[in-house]
């Protein structure tokens, strides 16, 4: 988040400062632990976890957990590991993604720079879509894609995630459009712009930043779902979170722990990497959606 | 004098071009959220059960639905873990802002760590706990490996105290975030306001108090909201972490809504569960949206 | 007809009329000058002379083609926006051709215009770099080479000095008001500050509460305002309005305005049908600049009156000194050269210049026409 200068901070003495320091550190390896975990596990043999050695660095380094997670261990049916539906994940992934953020920028354009009566409202019931719970849409939604002919299929997946992240694609851009000069409009128009033209040549060369928040945001939502791809996924379109649970929840054989911790981390690494990347774009669309300003 | 220019056709058509740019998402909308909600809400007045049924019954899965002892379980639970996410996460959130406010060190690394978890997926983040807190291989036997042989924790596989597990791991995933909420909220205090209090003699204990927190309003309401309907839609991790079990005990209305739903073939239940679920969020959302839009007219 | 008719014109939002029945015609080479307080319906006029706005009943001509319905581009018009609106992502070269572009023009053309454009505002060294790494003075050029390259029927100003600071303001007004003049082009300005409009204007439109109040020559409005509104929105410090009597002295018709300590002064009329007014109420209009010591009084001025009243405060500006008096029964303002011997709490004799003062009718408001 970009924060300017910060006054709210107190005079503190010598010891207060100390005890700060510790509580955010201690906090910090809180939210650090799973990470820890799930990092010194998927490369140890199983015996050492087993052994009660879970909080320990590996005796043995091995990244035979990584490999099976990824290309062979039995998911469902076939040991096919973790492989087909990480391209699964990216073939829904990314057109949906591409969808919504396009059509969230022509929506955001519309409801700021050609506002008419009753715009507020339609964004509104557009953004109440985001919050609902997904539960009241999933039956309806399996007969539709049923009729449509995309049950269980990639398209049935982009589209769903499609429908429920306009809203807050549309969001994005409408708050920052909205803060655009509507002058330069006006100026565009006179100059002989018209629709397209002003979208094209004056607000989309400016959005860059919104259009990464956006393409981020959703970018981790849609690889994130499972209640989706749980509901409509079919066997060959399942996504990365459906197959991570499978792994986990299967109970067949020797829980391989290490081979779980490997997959979970194969799972969160796409999201974890924009994270660590564009995290403060990351943040600016978490924060767009609560906070006021 | 000339003759009146009327509105060529490229003009109205320029006029008409953004209401039909708006109109495939606006359809979008209305019919998969709004034609949907309409058709759920149909269904949980009518037979359906493997199917959906046109067959009118009335409240009658209404009135099921409150009998059933599985609904008034995961309801508990949801009162439960609402309550206690929210609070905690409120607590946690307010505090660590407040801690990392005071022009620490590294406050962006510290700020990433905390906040990371909201980027992983709840499944994700159910794996990791359900492992870490097994008693089997996590927490328990490693402490007692190390050496303290009583030490028990075995919440997760404890009826009565799996529940909490779920707050802890829900916790972790979302307090950074509120936390980042609240310290935007900090950062948007003017600064005068507080050299004026600190001028008027103000401790920082009620520096805090009287002047700081109460102008947080705005960051609070907003925390409530994300943190209710989020807590409401609370799925996946309880499906990634104990699945719902041991027994009922982690069950809540939307992993209710999905086995019954889907599993046992009472589709007309299930939607009935689905509606007070959104009925619910409604009540939450629905004036928060309104006041929030109102405000940028 | 003129160069620019505005018709019998009104602009409503719903049913409430903001805009009531303008009516307004401008010569080619004209620059009219639109004044009023935020709020006035100025801008909205402007907008609609745009076509950024519709009219709601009324006509607006150009060249004597109705515009009503007519797309902004097609209006052969150029507007410079208060906050300039230049697009970030375009150099300034890109801005200026912007229009020419979207109106086909073929691209040595456009470079021609461009070049033409950019010496005429000595902006030529400006023109590979971006609006957001100029000061504000050179994105007003650039505005306003944007608007002239397209050699329009009309240029449309919207306060585009406001966002300048006061003395870079000074100066662009100058610049403009030279390009009126080397140009000859027409000009529709809007502004709320009542000096840009007496400064530039070859006309003035002074609107209030969606009524254009007066419309004439600077001069017109400032000397003969159509009413207490007009008086006191136009000059600065404003005119003083202060409530008096009309009786007749010698057959003559004079006013009696009371001093600070309640006695009253009497200041002859030079105007003869005040006569008809015997024994009323009326507001007397006194600019501050005719309230003078006698030294100062306007020599070429047949009527000056003379009173001695008690000063509250002197403010000094440099060239001037403003005195404050009780007058009327209200805070009067006069303009004193700055070696003047004013002090606070002293009497002091003051000239009145009669000739310039104006009367007013204190239930219309409307000035009393001589």
């Amino acid at each position: 988040m970009s924060v300017a200068t910060q006054d709210t901070a107190i005079r503190t003495g010598r010891v207060t400062r100390t005890l700060i320091y510790l509580i955010l550190i201690l906090f910090a390896l809180f939210y650090m632990l799973p990470l820890y975990v799930m990092a010194v596990n998927s490369v140890k043999p199983l015996d050492e976890i087993t052994g009660g050695g879970m909080m320990n660095l590996p005796k043995v380094f091995t990244l035979e957990p990584w490999a099976k997670a990824w290309s062979y261990a039995q998911i469902g049916v076939d040991p096919t590991g973790l492989q087909p539906y990480f391209w699964n994940s990216i073939k829904m992934v990314v057109p949906a993604v591409a969808i919504s953020t396009v059509l969230g920028a022509l929506n955001g354009y519309v409801l700021t720079k050609w506002r008419f009566r009753g715009d507020t409202i339609l964004f509104g019931l557009m953004l109440f879509a985001c919050f609902i719970p997904f539960q009241i849409v999933l039956i309806p939604m399996a007969r539709m894609l049923g009729l449509m002919g995309m049950a269980g299929s990639t398209g049935g997946l982009v589209l769903v995630h499609v429908v429920y992240g306009i809203g807050f694609t549309t969001l994005y851009f409408r708050n920052y459009y909205a803060v655009f000069p509507t002058e330069l409009i006006r100026a565009a128009q006179i100059d002989g712009a018209g629709f397209f033209q002003i979208f094209w040549r004056i607000l989309l060369p400016s959005s860059g930043p919104i259009a990464v928040v956006s393409i981020i945001w959703q970018f981790t939502n849609i690889w994130n779902d499972f209640l989706f791809g749980a509901s409509f996924a079919g066997a060959d379109s399942q996504p990365m979170t459906v197959a991570l649970n499978n792994l986990v929840q299967s109970s067949t054989g020797v829980k391989e722990y290490n081979v779980h911790f490997a997959g979970a981390i194969l799972a969160a690494l796409p999201t974890l990497l924009v994270y660590v990347v564009a995290g403060r774009y990351f943040v600016r669309g978490l924060m767009a959606g609560s906070v006021k300003g | 004098m000339a003759q009146a220019a009327n509105a060529d056709f490229k003009t109205r058509l320029q006029s008409l071009l953004p209401k039909l740019v708006l109109s495939p998402s606006l359809a979008l909308v209305l019919v998969f959220v709004y034609g949907f909600i309409f058709f759920s809400v149909y269904l949980s007045f009518t037979d359906s059960r493997l199917l959906p049924s046109y067959g009118w019954v009335g409240w009658e899965n209404y009135s099921k639905l409150w009998r059933l002892s599985h609904w008034k379980t995961s309801l508990t639970n949801m009162g439960i873990f609402a309550a206690l996410y929210i609070s905690v996460c409120t607590v946690l959130g307010l505090g660590l802002a407040i801690f990392l406010d005071q022009k620490v060190r590294a406050e962006g690394m510290i700020r990433t760590i905390y906040l990371y978890p909201m980027a992983l997926s709840f499944i994700v983040t159910g794996t990791a706990w359900k492992w870490f807190l097994d008693p089997g291989i996590g927490l328990e036997n490693v402490l007692q490996t190390w050496g303290w042989a009583t030490f028990e924790f075995d919440w997760i596989k404890n009826r009565d105290f799996a529940i909490y597990t779920v707050v802890l791991a829900a916790v972790w995933q979302t307090s950074g975030f509120v936390m980042a909420m609240f310290l935007a909220g900090l950062r948007g205090i003017e600064n005068e306001i507080l050299k004026a209090a600190q001028m008027d003699g103000a401790s920082n204990w009620n520096l805090y108090r009287r002047i700081i927190i109460p102008q947080l309003r705005p960051a609070f309401l907003s925390a409530f909201v994300i943190l209710s309907h989020l807590a409401i839609k609370t799925f996946d991790l309880v499906i990634a972490l104990t699945g719902g079990g041991p027994g009922r005990a982690t069950e809540l209305p939307a992993t209710f809504m999905y086995s019954y739903t889907f599993s046992r073939n009472q589709m007309g239940i299930g939607a009935a569960s689905a509606t007070i679920m959104l009925m619910t969020i409604a009540a939450i959302m629905i004036p928060y949206l309104y006041a929030e839009l109102r405000e940028k007219k | 007809m003129g160069f620019l008719d505005i018709d019998n014109t009104t602009k409503s939002y719903g049913a409430v009329e903001v805009l009531h029945n303008v009516d307004i015609s401008v010569d080619e080479g004209e620059f009219l000058v639109l004044v009023g307080p935020s709020g006035c319906g100025k801008s909205t006029l402007l907008n609609m002379i745009a076509g950024l706005e519709d009219i709601s009943s009324g006509e607006i001509r150009i060249k004597d083609q109705i515009m009503n319905g007519v797309h902004p581009s097609k209006r052969n018009i150029a507007m410079v926006f208060q906050s300039y609106a230049l697009y970030p992502n375009m150099t300034v070269g890109q801005n200026i051709t912007f229009g020419l572009e979207m109106h086909g023009t073929p691209k040595p053309q456009r470079e021609k215009a461009m070049k033409d454009v950019a010496s005429l505002l000595q902006i030529d060294q400006l023109l590979d770099r971006k609006p957001g790494a100029l000061s504000g003075g050179q994105r007003q050029r650039v505005a306003m080479g944007r608007a002239l390259v397209r050699n329009p029927d009309v240029f449309l100003f919207d306060e585009p000095l406001s966002n300048l600071d006061a003395k870079l303001r000074v100066d662009m007004r100058t610049e403009i008001k030279k390009l009126h003049q080397k140009l000859g082009t027409t000009i529709v300005y809007v502004t709320h500050d009542q000096i840009e409009a007496m400064t530039l204007s070859t006309r003035i439109a002074v609107m209030y509460g969606g009524y254009v109040q007066q419309l004439g020559t600077p001069q017109e409005i400032y000397d003969s305002p159509a009413n207490i509104f007009v008086a006191t929105f136009m000059g600065s410090p404003a005119m003083n309005v202060v409530p008096a009597k009309v009786v007749l002295k010698n057959a003559k018709p004079v006013a009696l305005v009371a001093l600070h300590d309640g006695s009253t002064v009497s200041l002859p009329f030079s105007q003869d049908n005040m006569t008809a007014w015997d024994g009323r109420d009326i507001m007397l209009g006194i600019r501050p600049e005719t309230i003078t010591d006698e030294d100062a009084a306007d020599r070429n001025s047949s009527n000056i009156a003379r009173m001695t009243n008690r000063i509250v405060v002197t403010e000094p500006a440099g060239s001037d000194t403003f005195v404050t008096m009780t007058f009327g029964g209200k805070d009067v303002i006069a303009r004193m050269r700055s070696d003047a011997d004013v002090r606070a709490g002293a009497d002091f004799p003051f000239a009145v210049n009669m000739e310039k003062a104006v009367a007013f009718d204190p239930e219309t408001e409307m000035r009393i026409i001589p």
